[in-house]
């Protein structure tokens, strides 16, 4: 026997309280566990905002209709890479798609994926940029005009009737991309609420929570990305548009933090078997991730703040610096919520009599660096994405010109 | 059963086809029918009053299986309850280096105490076969369930849903891993390894369907539990004895 690694072992024993049955002490879902559902949820929340202008019509959020679509394809292209790094044999995932066990909730996720990103992402894009993909192919030059033309799939039609065809048809994806986003992102809830197995993921409201604070977190990147760029752009930030989206924050946030009252209250009052070790598991181990961070930082003082300002009637410069505050600390908070489902879900035994630790690894596949490059990619994508597509697109004259 | 799916498979596809196919499905259903019923459905007995804590079981699984070893791999294992006048409940895990546990010491006035024998429960409707995405971990037509470690892919999704704690992402092969009850074995007409080495018939092992198997006079003879009931995931290890602490 390796003595070095039964020692080893002991040492991580000794770091578990009560008792942890042996195959739980070490953690299996790492950090990457935990970005994959955040990297998720941005990218439905981002859509549905999107999705605000074209099929509720709110006009004010116009400005950033095109950053939330270009922000949910750069995200949704990085989102499954945690997962397939953290696979113990990622050259197998393609078997998800051949031989899929169409009785695991993890087996739709290939589908899921494909069907938001093909059929809804991309073809809303190619749609909103059709126009301006044609003309840019006619002005820049080569090899430029050739990316866009191929990238228009050589489409050349500027005529009205045309336009026309895009509009509706973006209409359309749009329809289809809202049950599309909210079965995205419900999914990602259902692959851990319906684990019976697990009372701390096992709840009928996970797939609901994980929407709402979806929601709530493509919303507020949105917001950042909107007033950190616009300014880079040179552009005024539309004050309009950015109270309105502050607006629908406020809103989803008060969505997200009654369900999540609701499921706590719930499970407190039903006090079920689990209820003690769940008990301990907040006040030990989750206290910090979970009251401080995701509760109060992540929740209470955005909404007190987001709050204050509808009553308050404060300047626009306050309102901006309040605005962007709360985002922050709002990514901060949902990135918390994904941390204590995944990680939270392992530190308690199935024996429900004792808690294991989580030690994050620093480098390597499942370390925190990685997952910090992983965090970052999606935004590098996107500044890719906004050099080539540019959400102000082609000026109007350029369509009376090639029309 | 897989040329049973293709066959229903081509006939939803072509309604045409049934009249062809349908007399060769009747044919192949008859003859899974009959070998189901001559095929045994294996199951284990746990006497947790029988069991003295030897760990002989733990040992012997690891030997027989290359189970790695670390304390924090285990296809089988025995943890100790220890229960004070208080109520209050101990449990810990029996080292198989030492053999000793360590708050045997520590405990006073001690209510009761015994060892609990845990493995794969091989359950009949296993969340861990429901959830995995690629059907790498599936259940035999004799009641075992397995994986088929060249087809996992090592996602660990299984490894959450199991209530029992029985599975883990074995170091070596990065795919998941789990009692088999020595499968190699019982297909051979052996005993798993913790059953043959047990000193005390702690482990009873057998066919649940045959009348002579020892496994059917234990259910006859003693009051049985398994584990987590309230799951529904009908488990085939059946216990006897057990403490309503255990889970």
């Amino acid at each position: 026997m390796n003595l070095d690694a039964i020692s080893a072992s002991e040492n991580i024993l000794r770091e578990t309280t009560g008792f942890v049955f042996p195959n739980e002490i070490d953690v299996l879902w790492s950090i990457m566990i935990v970005v994959y559902p955040y990297l998720t949820g941005l990218v439905a929340g981002a859509f549905i905002l999107a999705s605000l202008v074209k099929i509720f019509k709110v006009r004010e959020l116009q400005p950033t209709y095109r950053l939330s679509l270009l922000t949910a394809l750069a995200f949704i292209l990085i989102a499954p890479l945690p997962l397939v790094l953290h696979l113990g044999h990622p050259e197998r995932s393609y078997e998800i798609f051949l031989t899929p066990q169409l009785g695991s909730a993890m087996a739709m996720f290939g589908f899921v994926y494909a069907w938001y990103l093909m059929v809804v992402l991309l073809l809303e894009i190619w749609f909103e940029y059709r126009r301006d993909m044609v003309i840019w192919a006619r002005e820049t030059k080569f090899p430029l005009s050739w990316i866009y033309r191929i990238l228009s799939l050589f489409s050349n039609d500027l005529s009205q009737e045309g336009l026309n065809f895009d509009k509706r048809a973006t209409r359309l994806i749009t329809i289809i991309g809202i049950p599309s986003a909210f079965l995205l992102h419900g999914y990602v809830g259902f692959i851990f609420g319906s684990v019976k197995a697990n009372p701390w993921w096992s709840s009928v409201l996970m797939p609901i929570v994980f929407l709402f604070s979806a929601i709530v977190s493509g919303i507020a990147l949105v917001l950042i990305l909107y007033m950190v760029l616009a300014p880079m752009r040179g552009e005024e930030i539309n004050m309009k548009c950015l109270d309105r989206v502050a607006a629908f924050l406020f809103y989803a946030v008060i969505v997200d933090f009654s369900l999540e009252a609701l499921d706590f209250i719930h499970r407190l009052y039903e006090s079920e078997e689990s209820i003690h070790i769940l008990s301990e598991l907040i006040v030990n181990k989750l206290f910090l991730s979970l009251v401080v961070i995701q509760i109060l930082l992540g929740m209470i003082v955005p909404l007190a703040m987001l709050a204050g300002i509808r009553i308050f009637r404060a300047n626009a410069e306050l309102r901006k610096l309040i605005y962007f505050v709360s985002a922050i600390l709002i990514q901060l908070g949902i990135f918390s919520v994904r941390w204590n489902v995944v990680i939270g879900g392992q530190m308690f035994s199935k024996s429900f009599r004792g808690l294991t630790t989580y030690k994050m690894e620093m480098l390597g596949l499942e370390g925190l660096l990685l997952a910090l490059v992983l965090l970052a990619l999606p935004l590098v994508i996107l500044a890719v994405l906004l050099r080539f597509f540019p959400p102000t697109g082609s000026p109007a004259k350029d369509l009376s010109a090639s029309t | 059963m897989l040329r049973r799916k293709l066959l229903k498979m081509l006939t939803g596809a072509l309604p045409g086809l049934t009249i062809l196919t349908d007399p060769f499905a009747r044919l192949l259903a008859q003859d899974e029918e009959t070998a189901a019923q001559e095929l045994p459905l294996y199951g284990m007995g746990i006497q947790v009053d029988r069991c003295i804590g030897c760990g002989n079981c733990m040992e012997a699984c690891k030997a027989e299986n290359n189970v790695p070893p670390e304390p924090t791999h285990m296809r089988t294992w025995v943890e100790r309850y220890v229960i004070d006048s208080n109520n209050e409940v101990h449990v810990s895990l029996l080292n198989s280096r030492n053999r000793t546990s360590s708050q045997i010491d520590e405990q006073r006035n001690v209510l009761r105490t015994f060892f609990v024998p845990k493995l794969c429960n091989q359950c009949e409707n296993p969340p861990c076969v429901q959830v995995c995405p690629v059907e790498a971990t599936f259940k035999t037509e004799d009641g075992v369930v397995l994986v088929d470690n060249e087809r996992c892919m090592g996602c660990g999704y299984c490894i959450q849903a199991c209530p029992y704690g029985a599975r883990y992402l074995h170091p070596e092969t990065k795919t998941a891993d789990k009692c088999t009850f020595c499968y190699h074995r019982i297909s051979q007409g052996l005993l798993p390894a913790c059953v043959n080495v047990c000193p005390t018939q702690a482990r009873v092992f057998g066919n649940l369907k045959s009348p002579a198997s020892p496994l059917t006079r234990l259910r006859r003879l003693k009051k049985i539990n398994v584990l987590k009931p309230s799951l529904n995931t009908a488990p085939k290890v059946l216990y006897t004895d057990l403490d309503g602490e255990v889970r």
